[in-house]
C-alpha cells in the first residue's frame, strides 16, 4: 500500500504550483517524518495487516496442534505461548490499529478538516508500535519464550513467568501510549476542526461512533495500564498488590484487567458499527434509516461497557448480589445493540440493493455478528455462564463478533474506501471469492465450536480428550481455509494499486459522505486547505 | 446396472449419517445434567437458545426477503423513508421485555447456586500445578487425585503412540467419590496459580484462588461417574488435571470411606522421636518393602528402596516439567540432571522441594508424604548423571517443613 502513487502523483503536481513545500518527500523519510494523516493511516493498516497475518499464522499453528487429539508439534509451554501472543497481537496489533489507520485516513476528510490535529503526535502513536510490536514478538526469542499466561495475564500465573513478561508489559504500556495519544488526536480532530456547517448530528456515523470510541479508549487505557505497573511491582519490587500472602487478591486484577477488558471489546466494535452503518446505505441506496437512535444507541452501549465487566468473572466466587447485577447489566446491552441491527435491515428494506465486496462483507458481518451477539446473551445468564465459562463456547462467541465482526467490519471497509484512496478499482470477482472463502472458512472455524463448548472442552488446552476430536478436525480445515483465503485480500490490495482500472470520483451510487462528494479520487495528498461549507 | 450402482449410492448415502454418528461423536449439546442446579442451566440454556433462534429467523428472515426482492437488478428503486418513532420505541421495548423473560428464571438458579446452606458434608479441594487435593472434612479422608493417562498416549510427536484409553485425559488414580442425594458443600482454593474445578455435568465451575477459599456446592441425583477438567489456564499442564467425581449410593460411599481411612498413614506424632534418631545416622535396619506401603516409624531406608519408591512419584508428579529424562525444558523448567542443586547439600535440595521456588513454576510441593519426598529428593539425587550416594530419610524431610 505504501505506493499510494501514479495516478496520485499527477494531482500532486498540479498542486506543486503554490505548495511545493508541502509535498511529499520521497524515500523512507516520507513515511519517518511524515505529519500526513493519509499516510500515517496508510502505515496504520499496512502495520496492522503484517500483525493480521503474523497472529494468524500462530492461529494456524494452534489449529494444527489441535487437529487430533494427543501432542503432534509442540510442547504445552509453547502452544500456551501461541494462544496468548496470537490474542495479544490480534487485540492490539491488528484490530486497534486498523480502526486507527481507518480514523486516519477518513476522520479528516469526513469532517472537512486539512488534517488531524496533531500531526506530529499521530507521527509518534504510530511510531510507537514498531518497538512494542518488536518486544512482544521478540519475547518469543527471550529465555524460556513468550508469555504462556493468556493474554489475560492473571496473577499469580504471570507472576510465574519469565523476562518476556516484562517485555510484555512494556510492550503494552506503549500500545496503550499510543492507544491514547490516537484518541487525543482523534477527539480534537472531531470536536475542532470540522467544516462550517458540519454539527456533530450530520456527522457521519464512522466519525460518530470513533469519537466515542476514543472517550472509551481514553477512560480505560490507563486503567490497564495501571494494572500491568501492579504486575510488575508485584513481580520485581516486592509488593503485594494481588498476593494474598501480602495482604493483596488475585481477584483484585481480574477487576481491574476487566475494567479496561470489557470497554476494550467495544472498542474493537464500536468503529466497526460505524463502517457497516455507512456501507449498508450506500449499497441499497438509501438513507440510513435512525440515524439519531443510531448515535444514541452507540452512546448507550459506550456507557454501559462499564458496568458489565462482572461477567467475565462469573466464576470467580462473587456473591449472588453481584452476579445477577452484571447479569442485568450485562444482557440491557442487547437493548441498544438490537436497535443497530433493526436499524441496518430497515435501511436495507425497500432500497434499491446491489451487492459489491463491501455490502457482502457488511451481510456477513450482520449475520454472524448477530450470531455472536446471541451467543453473548446466552453466556450473559450467569447460571448458564457457569456451566460455558472458559470453553470453547467463550472462544467461539468472542470470535464471531471479532472476527465477523471487527475483522468483516475491517475488511469491507478496505474494498469500500480503497478506490478512493489509491484511485484504482480492486477487482471484483477476487474481492468476492475472498467474502465467500472468509464466510465458508470462517464458519467451518468456528461454529463447531459452540459444540465443544457445550460438550465442555475447556479453551486454551493443547491436547483434548477423544469425544472431541471430530469437530476439532473441521474446525482445524475450516481455520486453514479461512487464513488461506486472506492471501485474496492482500492479492487484491497489491494488484488495485499497481494496475487497477481508475476509479471514478464516486464509484458506490449511494455513497454521501464528505470524500465522495467534494474530493476528487485519488484524494491529493492535502485535502480541505479551505474548508468546505457544509449547508 | 445402472440401477444397482444408484441403489448403493442410495444405500451408503443414507448410511452416511449413521456411520457418523456411530464412529464419531458429533455431540452438539450439554451434557445430561445430574444435578438440580445443572439441570435448571440445561434447561435455562435451551430456552434462550430456542428465543435466540426465532428472533434470528423472523430478522434475517425478512432481511434476507428484503435481499430478494428490493435489488437493484430486480428493478427496486429505493424508498427515501427515514425515522418512525413508534417502531423505534417498539423495538426498543419488545427486547427489553423479552430480556425480562429470562432474567427472571435465571435470577431464581443464580440465588439457587449461591445457597450452599444445609449441607449434609464439605469437601475442600486445594488445586494444585497441576493436580487435585480432596480433603473430606467430616469423614477424614484426604488425597491427591492425578491424570491417570500415561505419557505414551500423550506424546505423540513420533508418531501416533500409544492407543489412547477411552476416557484419554479424563481419567484419574483417585477419583472423588461422594454420596448420592447428599448435599456436597465445596470449599475450593488453591497453593499457587488460580484453576477452575469444573464438571459440567454437576453444575460446578468455580475458580480456585490462592489465598482465599470460595464455596460451591452440588447434589447428584444418580448414581455414575463425571469427568471435568481444569477451566482456568494454569501453565503448561493445564490440559492435564482432570477432574473425576464418582458418585455412589451412601452405604457404598460409607464402605469406601472405612477403605480410604485404613489407607491413610498413621497420625506421625509418637514417632517423631525414633524418627530423628534415625535420621542423626542409625544403621539400616529393617527392610522395608521398596514403593510400598510407608515406610514404618522409625525405619532407616535403603537407597535402593527410596530410589525404586521415588522413580514412581517423581514419574507422577515432577517428569511433566522436569521430563522423564531428568533433562527439564530449560529454561522455565531447568534440567535436574547436573543440576547444582540437586549435587548440592542435601537440606536445600529438599526445601527447594518442600518449600518451592516463589517467582518461579517450582511450586511447594509440602503435600507429598515425608516418604515420598525423601523418596523423590533420592531418586533425584542419584538418577542419569546425579551420583551424589545419598538416601534421604523421611525425617529429614520433617525437619524440614518445621
Amino acid at each position: 500500500m505504501s505506493t499510494i502513487s501514479p495516478a496520485h502523483d499527477d494531482h500532486s503536481h498540479a498542486h506543486d504550483h503554490d505548495h511545493a513545500h508541502h509535498g511529499p518527500p520521497q524515500g523512507i523519510t516520507r513515511w519517518l517524518y511524515t505529519t500526513n494523516h493519509k499516510d500515517i493511516g496508510t502505515m496504520y493498516l499496512v502495520f496492522s495487516c503484517a500483525m493480521f497475518f503474523i497472529g494468524g499464522t500462530m492461529a494456524m499453528l494452534i489449529r494444527a496442534e489441535l487437529f487430533k487429539p494427543g501432542l503432534q508439534f509442540f510442547n504445552p509451554e509453547f502452544f500456551n505461548s501461541l494462544t496468548t501472543i496470537h490474542g495479544l497481537v490480534m487485540i492490539f496489533g491488528a484490530i486497534m490499529p486498523a480502526f486507527v489507520g481507518l480514523a486516519n485516513w477518513l476522520v479528516p476528510m469526513q469532517v472537512g478538516a486539512a488534517d488531524m490535529a496533531f500531526p506530529r503526535m499521530n507521527n509518534w502513536s504510530f511510531w510507537l508500535l514498531i518497538p512494542a510490536a518488536i518486544l512482544l514478538l521478540g519475547s518469543f526469542l527471550a529465555p524460556g519464550g513468550a508469555i504462556a499466561s493468556g493474554w489475560t495475564l492473571y496473577p499469580p500465573l504471570s507472576v510465574q513467568q519469565g523476562i518476556s513478561m516484562d517485555m510484555t508489559i512494556l510492550a503494552i504500556h506503549m500500545l496503550g501510549a499510543s492507544s491514547i495519544m490516537g484518541s487525543i488526536n482523534i477527539i480534537t480532530t472531531i470536536l475542532n476542526m470540522r467544516a462550517p456547517g458540519m454539527t456533530l448530528m450530520k456527522m457521519p456515523l464512522f466519525v460518530w461512533t470513533w469519537l466515542i470510541t476514543a472517550y472509551l479508549l481514553i477512560a480505560v487505557m490507563p486503567v490497564l495500564a495501571g494494572c500491568i505497573t501492579m504486575l510488575l511491582t508485584d513481580r520485581h519490587f516486592g509488593t503485594s498488590f494481588f498476593n494474598a500472602a501480602g495482604g493483596g487478591d488475585p481477584t483484585m486484577f481480574l477487576h481491574i484487567f476487566w475494567f479496561f477488558g470489557h470497554p476494550e471489546v467495544y472498542i474493537m466494535i464500536l468503529p466497526a458499527f460505524g463502517i457497516i452503518s455507512q456501507v449498508i446505505p450506500a449499497f441499497a441506496r438509501k438513507p440510513l434509516f435512525g440515524y439519531a437512535s443510531m448515535v444514541y444507541a452507540t452512546a448507550s452501549i459506550a456507557l454501559l461497557s462499564f458496568i458489565v465487566w462482572g461477567h467475565h468473572m462469573f466464576t470467580v466466587g462473587m456473591p449472588a448480589a453481584g452476579n445477577l447485577f452484571f447479569m442485568y447489566a450485562t444482557i440491557l446491552i442487547s437493548v441498544p445493540t438490537g436497535v443497530k441491527i433493526f436499524n441496518w435491515i430497515s435501511t436495507m428494506w425497500r432500497g434499491s440493493m446491489t451487492f459489491e465486496t463491501p455490502m457482502l462483507f457488511a451481510i456477513g458481518f450482520l449475520c454472524l455478528f448477530t450470531i455472536g451477539g446471541f451467543s453473548g446473551l446466552v453466556l450473559a445468564i450467569a447460571p448458564v455462564d457457569i456451566t460455558l465459562h472458559n470453553t470453547y463456547y467463550v472462544v467461539a462467541h468472542f470470535h464471531y463478533v471479532l472476527v465477523s465482526g471487527a475483522l468483516f467490519a475491517i475488511m469491507a471497509a478496505v474494498y469500500f474506501w480503497l478506490p478512493k484512496w489509491c484511485g484504482r478499482m480492486y477487482n471484483e470477482t477476487l474481492g468476492k471469492w475472498h467474502f465467500w472463502l472468509s464466510m465458508i472458512g470462517f464458519n467451518v472455524a468456528f461454529f463447531p465450536q459452540h459444540f465443544l463448548g457445550l460438550a465442555g472442552m475447556p479453551r486454551r488446552i493443547p491436547d483434548y480428550a477423544l469425544q472431541f476430536a471430530e469437530w476439532n478436525m473441521w474446525s482445524s480445515i475450516g481455520a486453514w481455509l479461512f487464513g488461506a483465503s486472506q492471501i485474496l485480500l492482500v492479492w487484491n490490495v497489491v494488484a488495485t494499486i499497481r494496475n487497477g482500472k481508475p476509479a471514478p470520483q464516486k464509484p458506490w451510487e449511494g455513497a454521501d459522505s464528505l470524500e465522495w462528494t467534494h474530493l476528487p479520487t485519488p484524494v491529493p495528498y492535502h485535502t480541505f486547505e479551505t474548508a468546505p461549507v457544509i449547508k | 446396472m445402472h440401477l444397482k450402482h444408484l441403489r448403493a449410492l442410495a444405500v451408503l448415502l443414507a448410511s452416511l449419517p449413521v456411520s457418523l454418528a456411530c464412529f464419531a461423536s458429533y455431540d452438539v449439546d450439554i451434557m445430561t445434567p445430574v444435578t438440580p442446579m445443572s439441570r435448571d442451566s440445561y434447561n435455562l440454556h435451551w430456552g434462550i437458545l430456542w428465543v435466540c433462534v426465532a428472533i434470528f429467523f423472523i430478522v434475517f428472515g425478512a432481511m434476507f426477503w428484503s435481499i430478494f426482492k428490493h435489488r437493484k437488478s430486480r428493478g427496486a428503486v429505493a424508498a427515501q423513508f427515514h425515522e418512525n418513532t413508534t417502531i423505534e420505541i417498539v423495538w426498543t421495548i419488545v427486547p427489553f421485555v423479552v430480556l425480562i423473560g429470562m432474567a427472571y428464571p435465571a435470577t431464581r438458579t443464580m440465588i439457587e447456586m449461591k445457597d450452599p446452606s444445609g449441607a449434609d458434608m464439605a469437601v475442600k479441594i486445594t488445586a494444585y500445578q497441576w493436580r487435585w487435593e480432596y480433603d473430606y472434612q467430616q469423614d477424614g479422608v484426604k488425597f491427591v487425585s492425578n491424570l491417570a493417562t500415561p505419557r505414551d498416549q500423550i506424546e505423540n510427536y513420533d508418531g501416533p503412540g500409544a492407543p489412547k484409553n477411552d476416557n484419554y485425559l479424563l481419567e484419574v488414580d483417585n477419583p472423588m467419590v461422594v454420596p448420592v442425594g447428599k448435599k456436597v458443600r465445596l470449599l475450593i482454593t488453591s497453593n499457587d496459580v488460580i484453576h477452575g474445578w469444573y464438571v459440567p455435568q454437576v453444575g460446578v465451575n468455580q475458580y480456585g484462588i490462592p489465598g482465599f477459599i470460595k464455596e460451591a456446592w452440588f447434589e447428584i441425583d444418580r448414581p455414575g461417574i463425571y469427568r471435568g477438567q481444569c477451566s482456568q489456564i494454569c501453565g503448561k499442564e493445564h490440559a492435564y488435571m482432570p477432574i473425576v467425581v464418582d458418585a455412589r449410593p451412601p452405604e457404598q460411599y460409607e464402605a469406601w470411606v472405612k477403605e480410604q481411612k485404613a489407607k491413610m498413614p498413621p497420625p506421625p506424632a509418637p514417632a517423631a522421636a525414633p524418627a530423628q534418631v534415625a535420621a542423626a545416622g542409625a544403621p539400616a535396619a529393617a527392610a522395608a518393602p521398596a514403593g510400598g506401603a510407608p515406610a514404618k516409624p522409625g525405619a532407616t531406608l535403603t537407597l535402593a528402596e527410596l530410589k525404586a519408591k521415588g522413580e514412581k512419584v517423581y514419574m507422577a508428579n515432577c517428569s511433566a516439567c522436569h521430563q522423564p529424562t531428568g533433562k527439564g525444558m530449560p529454561p522455565a523448567f531447568p534440567a535436574l540432571d547436573g543440576s547444582k542443586t540437586v549435587n548440592g547439600p542435601k537440606a536445600a535440595h529438599i526445601a527447594t522441594v518442600v518449600k518451592g521456588r516463589p517467582g518461579t513454576a517450582m511450586a511447594s510441593w509440602a503435600h507429598l508424604s515425608d516418604d515420598d519426598i525423601a523418596a523423590v529428593v533420592t531418586y533425584e539425587r542419584n538418577s542419569w548423571g546425579n551420583k551424589t550416594g545419598d538416601a534421604i530419610q523421611p525425617a529429614e524431610v520433617a525437619a524440614a517443613r518445621k
